[in-house]
């Protein structure tokens, strides 16, 4: 009994000990250092193409690495690759489990992945040499549903899930190679950093946590939204992080301060943020809501400086390409939109 | 949230604090001045942000009919 005292009081010490930390090291707010920038001008992007195709609410999208292609995955069962530009499905591939909340394209093109009710994270080898796109592994230990899963190249693949822990594996062999845990909720969602030595996560902990791939382990670890973060990405120099969360707020977390810069909020926003992607210079933030619009964010400024409005219902997913030319976004109404 | 009260998930608790407590900070000047740099110079290839003219944007079709 003594000993478990003990420890909680050590435990709130230290957790005082990081606040005076980094309540030192604020010696401004990102307020203060943009004040000299003017606000974006309106931002009015247009649906240049829409994807038909899914028969079910879209739960995710994720581009390639050409910035042409995508992959979209549904609940009518159906990961499908897309030519962005000519909108022509490339690839429709059936899976076992029609219950998927996640898909992945990997950095080289040739696999893709998905998961979700099934706990499992299945990889497809799109370039088989029979032409048929085909299971390649089933990734099966987590005990909850996967969430999010991102590729770090062909042979590794990061997951996040419901049963709260991450985990990297070796695809070759289907075995885990680290198993991250420490968030005390559902991980939601994941994000590799632009070197691929980091990754973050945001789950139902109201939490954000940064992760050293190889040395395994949480390094930093981020608190302040009032509920479950669904969303999260890396600003793409890879020093600061963005989450979104089900307190209909977006929060930028700069890594090197070790603390938040900015929340991104406005009284008439009640819904929650379900996705989100930075534009290429990381100025525009684009997040999608349950209210089935996306909000456009002057980053530096935290004003919000357009809406992407054309879905029926709920945006579930978004995406930046890697040129940073277009934006997609992804809908319960069973539709992609690309956006520029 | 769920809590596993047992010695030893607290030891870990701790242990894990320790290391996050641990970290080497920046000033938030120096943190939000660098965020601010990336944003500006890299402003003109954001497309989403300036615009894409109509010719070489690839989501659009070319107005004009070329004759091949």
């Amino acid at each position: 009994m003594g000993e478990m005292e003990e420890l909680r009081k050590e435990m709130e010490n230290l957790k005082d000990q990081i606040t005076a930390a980094r309540k030192t090291f604020q010696d401004s707010t990102l307020q203060e250092a943009a004040a000299g920038v003017t606000v974006v001008g309106r931002v009015q992007l247009k649906t240049r193409k829409t994807l038909r195709g899914h028969l079910a609410k879209i739960y995710a999208m994720h581009w390639g690495t050409d910035s042409t292609l995508c992959v979209s995955a549904s609940q009518d069962g159906k990961l499908i690759v897309w030519d962005t530009i000519t909108t022509n499905k490339v690839n429709a591939i059936p899976l076992k489990s029609s219950w998927v909340m996640t898909c992945a394209y990997a950095p080289s093109g040739n696999l893709v992945a998905c998961g979700g009710l099934d706990n499992m994270c299945s990889i497809y080898n799109l370039k088989g040499k029979d032409g048929n796109v085909k299971v390649m592994r089933e990734l099966a230990a987590h005990t909850g549903y996967l969430s999010c899963c991102r590729f770090l190249s062909d042979t590794e693949i990061i997951t996040s899930s419901g049963d709260c822990t991450c985990v990297l594996w070796d695809i070759e062999t289907g075995t885990q190679k680290t198993v991250f845990a420490g968030h005390q909720g559902d991980a939601m969602s994941l994000g590799v950093s632009p070197d691929f030595k980091y990754f973050i996560s945001g789950a139902c902990d109201f939490t954000a946590k940064l992760w050293d791939i190889r040395e395994a382990e949480c390094r930093q670890t981020f608190g302040g939204h009032e509920s479950d973060i669904n969303a999260i990405g890396f600003f793409p120099n890879g020093n600061a992080v963005i989450t979104g969360s089900d307190d209909a707020t977006c929060k930028l977390y700069d890594l090197r301060a070790d603390q938040e810069l900015l929340t991104y909020q406005d009284s008439s926003i009640m819904c929650g943020v379900t996705s989100l992607a930075s534009s290429k210079s990381g100025r525009l933030l684009l997040a999608g809501h349950d209210d089935f619009n996306v909000n456009i964010w002057d980053m530096l400024k935290a004003e919000r400086v357009g809406v992407l409005a054309g879905h029926d219902n709920r945006v579930s997913c978004i995406g930046v390409s890697s040129d940073g030319m277009a934006c997609c976004t992804g809908s319960w109404d069973s539709f992609l939109k690309i956006w520029n | 949230m769920t809590s596993n009260c047992n010695v030893s998930n607290m030891r870990r608790l701790v242990e894990q604090l320790k290391l996050e407590a641990s970290v080497e900070r920046i000033k938030v000047s120096e943190a939000a001045a660098e965020l601010q740099q990336f944003c500006l110079q890299n402003a003109s290839k954001d497309a989403l942000l300036v615009g894409v003219p109509t010719g070489s944007n690839p989501f659009r079709e070319p107005r004009s009919c070329a004759v091949v």
